[in-house]
């Protein structure tokens, strides 16, 4: 018997907000998550914009032992993964313990860690760091500390394939339920680049906006980077089903490729390809999509790319699709991006409403397609597909049907 | 890499597009020379720390880039232009 696979809870920080009901606000109101950076050393920077989540603080969230191992990183995992859970309303026991497990894509690791640590030690001429610099800023943080918060004791992993990294990680959960390698798992994605060395790093490829992300549209100016986590709970639908659990939408197909063709450069095929996998593997056809949200990063290179390979897939259907990038409201999360994106999905399906590319200004002929300009729309979404493409060419797509 | 700004322009365009500098001319241009984003990007950071300036290049707006990189020589007059606001 074939397994499915179906979205049991979701947790969400991000600069639109602090939990899933106030990100989905953002979401359908069109708020801009992005603003000023008031980060240390902004002053240095030509870049001093992003997606921050002001309010986000670990006082009051955690006790002070947690503090002290947390990256930012890993509080935004946390946060995401305790809301997801309880949502959730899992209680495993422990039989069901070893067969559930933890997979979080992040892209670079606990940065806010590192940039500190780097200051004590190269700007202020200290020769001692804090004793827990190391599980702070590990890439595995995060999915280490869901794991013993939540007594996750199956296949544990973290994922990290750059702006892919959290698609990654969700589709090989949703492996690993469909497989039956494991009954429940617990997938996202977290980041927290907005420190200087960071920000820093990207000035230098000159593909950052300096004034604000306007995916698709003719005067886009490049990328915004924002912050956050996203966790879902991923469920064998059987399962979930038999406990009445509240469920938010089936994955249902993934999609992976390698444009193995150029570091940073987006590729069309590659793009493509990945689309068309994520289809196959859903048993769908081209024309039961009505929702994508996109890569829709705003560089000249990846929205014109992005759309040629949607055509390419869909071909007559593409002009039916409502496409749209939510990065224009919260920001380009790096690793998380496709964890907060498919809150985006899950949203439009089980609220029917399609969040909008925000600060769209001038149609581009280069991006011929209905990107829901400004404005959620009413829709009924039954199924939906969410993008991601990354830098080093490693792309991932995942589908979702309505539940 | 010669004394005037032409010549280091010319030099670092020559060294990322892997040629020579006697064979890089004023009138070509970065993609018949074979160079690509990153090549770019590189030579605007060479040029940036050459000469101690800033350059307003964004990868995503090269045609209302306020630095004209569609020639060699257009670099070389953009560059002079730049060390020339430095003062």
């Amino acid at each position: 018997m074939t397994r499915r696979v179906v979205v049991t809870g979701l947790g969400v920080v991000s600069s639109l907000g602090l939990t899933r009901v106030e990100h989905f606000e953002g979401l359908k109101e069109g708020r801009s998550g992005i603003g000023p950076l008031t980060i240390t050393d902004a002053d240095r920077l030509s870049v001093k914009i992003g997606g921050y989540a002001d309010a986000f603080t670990p006082e009051g969230r955690f006790d002070r032992s947690d503090v002290s191992l947390f990256d930012r990183t890993t509080q935004m995992a946390v946060t995401a993964a305790d809301e997801a859970m309880a949502e959730a309303g899992v209680e495993l026991s422990e039989a069901e313990a070893v067969r559930s497990g933890v997979v979080i894509g992040t892209a670079l690791c606990g940065m806010e860690t590192v940039d500190s640590a780097y200051r004590t030690v190269f700007q202020e001429g200290k020769n001692r760091v804090h004793p827990f610099v190391v599980p702070r800023l590990m890439s595995n943080a995060g999915a280490s500390q869901i794991s013993m918060r939540h007594g996750l004791k199956g296949p544990s992993w973290t994922v990290s394939t750059a702006c892919s990294s959290a698609n990654h990680a969700i589709g090989q959960a949703f492996h690993m339920v469909k497989s039956g390698a494991s009954d429940l798992m617990v997938a996202g994605g977290a980041e927290a680049p907005l420190v200087f060395g960071v920000i820093k790093a990207w000035e230098g490829l000159r593909v950052m906006s300096r004034d604000n992300c306007r995916p698709f549209s003719k005067n886009r100016s490049g990328m915004v980077q924002g912050e956050g986590a996203a966790v879902l709970v991923l469920e064998e639908m059987g399962r979930a089903k038999a406990r009445g659990a509240t469920i938010w939408g089936e994955i249902c197909g993934f999609g992976m490729s390698a444009d193995a063709s150029d570091i940073v450069t987006p590729s069309q095929d590659g793009a493509a390809r990945a689309i068309n996998s994520a289809l196959t593997d859903a048993n769908m056809a081209a024309d039961e999509i009505r929702y994508i949200n996109a890569h829709g990063t705003a560089t000249a290179a990846n929205d014109k790319t992005e759309c040629a390979a949607i055509h390419q897939v869909f071909g007559p259907a593409a002009p039916k699709l409502s496409v749209s990038s939510t990065k224009s409201m919260h920001g380009h999360a790096i690793g998380a991006a496709g964890a907060l994106e498919a809150a985006a999905c899950l949203m439009a399906m089980s609220e029917s409403v399609i969040p909008p590319t925000i600060n769209f200004d001038e149609p581009d002929p280069d991006c011929n397609l209905d990107i829901t300009p400004n404005e959620a729309r009413d829709a009924d979404v039954s199924a939906a597909l969410s993008n991601s493409f990354a830098f080093g060419g490693l792309n991932a797509v995942l589908a979702f049907r309505k539940a | 890499m010669g004394d005037t700004t032409e010549e280091q322009v010319i030099a670092i365009v020559a060294e990322q597009a892997m040629l020579s500098a006697s064979e890089v001319k004023l009138d070509d241009n970065p993609e018949d020379m074979g160079l690509d984003s990153l090549a770019l990007v590189e030579i605007v950071f060479s040029i940036e720390e050459t000469f101690d300036v800033s350059v307003p290049f964004n990868a995503n707006d090269l045609a209302s880039s306020e630095f004209d990189i569609s020639s060699v020589g257009k670099i070389v007059e953009a560059v002079k232009a730049l060390v020339a606001a430095k003062g």
